[in-house]
């Protein structure tokens, strides 16, 4: 029995990259340098880390805040930046209501103040840049992909990459202003002049799947647990090949 | 351990129950799987134990149900942070399935695996006793396929990931072999209460 385990069907996409464990288990102190309002609910925290080991698009870390008690609590976020050399990372949150972590960072952080991190962490959803990638998100589901995204643009990348991402509006689409060609904003409340109002369908995604490049596509789905469900079915539907869909729900 | 400024947390309760860092996700139940979750019938549900066995053995939906039902009420710890109180599941213990097949003397861990090809690892020791189950029905009813249903692996005094959903398999071995989320960093065993939620922890 010294043969590796092989499991009996396709899924286990393996982990993209191994998680150095130095990284994943050390806690560093991280200073808020800068704070950016990206929608009426959701702000961008400029984090400086200066022993952060470096990431991929679609990592993620752990971020605690301990109270003068010793009371400590921890969440998991994506890694909204791309990977670069500045010694800085940067978190998209939402603003939950009742979070006790985001509402921290909403409303009593400022420039300055410091948290402890650690990772980055899980290497299942990272996109190192190497394959296709068609990317699927709503609401702050969009950050991982943005990571991506970031990263395909900063690294001059030629390999195919699309985004699809859902918001409830115009006004709730985090990162408006930087989508590019790639993207196909979609809208379920309210939308544009002229753009239908509706949940993702099949007719955002299958068009996408025909153009299937060379190697086929990569998936990587973000987002709450029903969405991710919804978008993983039309995926799958669409003709995307079930171990070949990666995804992040929130929970 | 950084003191953060202005940060008082929620109102804590003293609860013996709660594991460090973790918070009582109360009636929320957060779905965290990697996979599209699969369209598994009960009829085509199948649960094996093999590796360092006597007797390896299939069992499908009805077999598997003829065995003494056993259930569990209690907590469970996901190691994203939350746990959550007085769930209720019911199945069989896994210690029907094993003393079915006899593991060997040499028999240290097991790899679980789930229909979908996820794995994980943990101790054999964490299998038995009483301490694991698989479980079909949550709150006396049909578990739901996003929850792992038609039926999951269940070892509740161990973080959730290695209760693996859509289960389909123990291999029994004598030695570790990480599975899907321990090849990503996270710890071999997972115990909650001692917060061991990376490899390193």
């Amino acid at each position: 029995m010294t043969d590796t385990f092989v499991p009996p069907t396709r899924f286990a996409v393996p982990g993209r990259i191994a998680v150095g464990e130095q990284a994943a288990a050390v806690w560093q102190t991280a200073t808020l340098t800068e704070i950016r309002r990206e929608t009426p609910r959701a702000a961008t925290f400029r984090l400086a880390v200066p022993g952060w080991p470096g990431h991929l698009p679609g990592q993620h870390l752990m971020v605690r805040l301990t109270a003068e008690d010793g009371y400590a609590a921890q969440r998991h976020y994506s890694i909204a930046s791309a990977p670069d050399d500045s010694g800085h990372i940067e978190l998209t949150l939402d603003h939950v209501e009742g979070g006790e972590v985001s509402g921290w960072f909403h409303t009593v952080a400022r420039v300055g103040d410091r948290v402890e991190v650690r990772g980055p962490v899980s290497g299942f959803f990272a996109w190192p840049g190497d394959r296709p990638a068609l990317l699927i998100g709503a609401g702050s589901g969009v950050v991982p992909l943005m990571s991506m995204v970031r990263h395909h643009r900063a690294r001059n990348l030629t390999v195919p990459l699309r985004l699809v991402v859902s918001a409830r509006s115009p006004e709730e689409l985090i990162y408006a202003r930087e989508f590019g060609a790639e993207t196909t904003p979609v809208f379920t409340r309210a939308a544009p002049e002229g753009v239908p109002v509706g949940r993702m369908a099949a007719a955002h995604v299958a068009p996408l799947l025909a153009e299937r490049p060379p190697g086929g596509w990569e998936a990587y789905v973000c987002g709450s647990n029903s969405f991710a469900e919804h978008a993983s079915r039309l995926l799958v539907t669409a003709g995307q090949p079930v171990d070949r869909v990666r995804i992040e729900r929130f929970g | 351990m950084h003191i953060t400024r202005g940060f008082t947390g929620r109102p804590r309760v003293d609860d013996p129950g709660l594991p460090p860092g973790q918070y009582d996700a109360g009636d929320d139940w957060p779905v965290l799987s990697a996979e599209v979750t699969p369209d598994l019938a009960p009829a085509d549900w199948t649960f094996r134990v093999d590796g360092l066995v006597d007797a390896p053995r299939t069992w499908d939906w009805e077999e598997a149900h003829r065995l003494p039902p056993s259930a569990y009420e209690g907590a469970v710890h996901c190691v994203t942070s939350w746990s959550k109180f007085g769930v209720r599941f019911s199945g069989v213990s896994l210690d029907a399935f094993l003393d079915v097949v006899r593991p060997h003397g040499s028999a240290t861990h097991a790899v679980a695996y789930s229909h979908t090809g996820y794995t994980t690892n943990l101790p054999l020791a964490d299998l038995t006793g009483g301490r694991a189950w698989i479980a079909w029905e949550y709150d006396g009813r049909p578990l739901a396929p996003e929850h792992g249903g038609p039926a999951r692996l269940l070892v509740p005094h161990l973080y959730f990931w290695k209760s693996a959903k859509w289960i389909a398999g123990l291999r029994l071995l004598d030695h570790e072999e990480p599975g899907f989320w321990e090849q990503n960093g996270y710890h071999g065993r997972g115990n909650p209460w001692e917060e061991q939620r990376y490899s390193g922890d």
